[in-house]
């Protein structure tokens, strides 16, 4: 389990626009071609030194394949990184203003706390 | 030596900006409240005379990032560039571009450092709307040269509540013992009950208004004391889970002084979460000053 690389993963695409068009449209490829491609890459460093050891569980791969946001949170995946970025996913399916927060508060309604563990 | 002439803690709504400039049918209806609250907070500072800014608040994972986190750090920059791409697609912010005060970056590093706090430091920082929307609401003409302080409040582990109260009242010392005659304003921005992303986010008002009451009570009235033995790391989960936001309050109390009672104390229950407003005028209030006590 590397709850580092799924908030890894949701703030390298998070922050960029091209990215969040791809992950919305082609979820499982993009998390297939990330893993492979961009798991490894440190954010500060040059491209040829990378980690060598990053890779998803197969619960997290498959929960970023699917959208599936009520499992990332199960997972620990940080709680602000999750909000952003499927608000960036998923607002504008919408039609009124923070209908799309409201059903996410909605489906994770069967939690109280203490919430999953974010610390990474 | 410096002159504070303010100290301003605050929450950063990031839909401010958005919600007072929109128009017509785009306009939320608390809109013109909201505005006017903003505009006679913006005379506390305004009236304070202020020369420069030092500016706390925290990086929502836009600079500062898991492979490297510093607990808190301090800009040291000519000039910085603000807002991100992700805080332009949410909340319509604009990409703004700061003035920096190297020469009081500086200083706090170095005497902060040698006061305790082995402090991180940044000579390239794009700033964020936790200090974008404070001078938004309080300084639209930004005008003035800042000196950032981020803290983490976001990503566990965390320094201990009192520890954001002791780098407070180290700041605090430290600016009044700058060599300028400059008059420095210290403004802060945290949070009440807060929830991202979690189950009791977006809800009528903050998730915990019993601990937004107990906050706002604690910050008007300057009691650090209370404040420090009812809140913990732990304990800080129960009212959202953004909550730890609030910290950033501890630490601007710890500059306001303990047991100092805020001259100018404000709030308003929005959707989510309340927004709250606190202005210190460490020379004691001049005539011109606005003044607004804790009921």
């Amino acid at each position: 389990m590397s709850k580092y690389l799924l908030d890894k993963f949701l703030y390298t695409i998070d922050r960029d626009s091209e990215l969040v068009e791809r992950y919305r449209h082609d979820p499982r490829g993009t998390v297939a071609w990330w893993e492979a491609e961009q798991a490894g890459v440190i954010l500060n460093c040059h491209g040829d030194e990378r980690s060598t050891w990053q890779a998803f569980s197969d619960a997290e791969r498959d929960a970023l394949a699917t959208h599936d946001y009520v499992t990332l949170f199960e997972l620990g995946a940080h709680n602000f990184l999750l909000l952003t970025l499927f608000i960036a996913l998923f607002e504008r399916d919408y039609a009124e203003p923070l209908a799309f927060q409201r059903e996410f508060a909605a489906r994770l309604s069967h939690w109280s706390l203490p919430y999953p563990d974010i610390s990474t | 030596m410096a002159t504070v002439a303010a100290v301003i803690a605050s929450t950063h709504h990031p839909f401010y900006y958005r919600a007072s400039t929109s128009t017509g049918a785009d306009r939320p209806p608390f809109a013109d409240e909201w505005v006017a609250k903003i505009a006679a907070f913006r005379e506390t500072l305004t009236a304070a005379r202020p020369d420069v800014l030092v500016m706390v608040g925290s990086d929502h994972f836009h600079q500062l990032w898991l492979d490297n986190m510093p607990q808190f750090l301090i800009g040291k920059a000519p000039y910085y560039d603000a807002n991100w791409y992700n805080e332009e697609r949410e909340f319509g912010l604009p990409r703004m571009f700061l003035r920096g005060d190297e020469e009081l970056s500086g200083f706090l590093l170095r005497q902060g450092m040698d006061a305790g706090f082995d402090l991180a430091f940044s000579n390239e920082l794009r700033i964020d709307h936790s200090i974008t929307c404070p001078l938004i609401t309080l300084r639209p003409e930004n005008d003035l040269p800042i000196v950032p302080v981020y803290t983490n409040i976001f990503a566990p582990p965390l320094p201990q509540p009192g520890r954001f109260a002791e780098l407070g009242r180290t700041i605090r010392r430290l600016v009044e013992s700058w060599p300028s005659d400059k008059r420095v304003a210290i403004i802060g921005t945290g949070h009440l009950s807060l929830e991202l992303g979690g189950p009791r986010q977006f809800g009528p008002h903050g998730p915990d208004p019993e601990f937004d009451r107990k906050a706002v009570s604690w910050i008007a009235s300057g009691d650090l004391q209370s404040a420090l033995a009812e809140v913990s790391l732990d304990s800080l989960w129960q009212p959202g889970n953004a909550t730890h936001g609030f910290m950033d309050f501890l630490l601007m109390m710890g500059v306001a002084g303990d047991g100092a009672k805020a001259d100018y104390c404000d709030s308003l229950d929005l959707f989510h979460t309340m927004e709250a407003y606190f202005t210190w005028y460490p020379e004691g209030p001049s005539e011109t000053d606005p003044v607004r006590r804790a009921q």
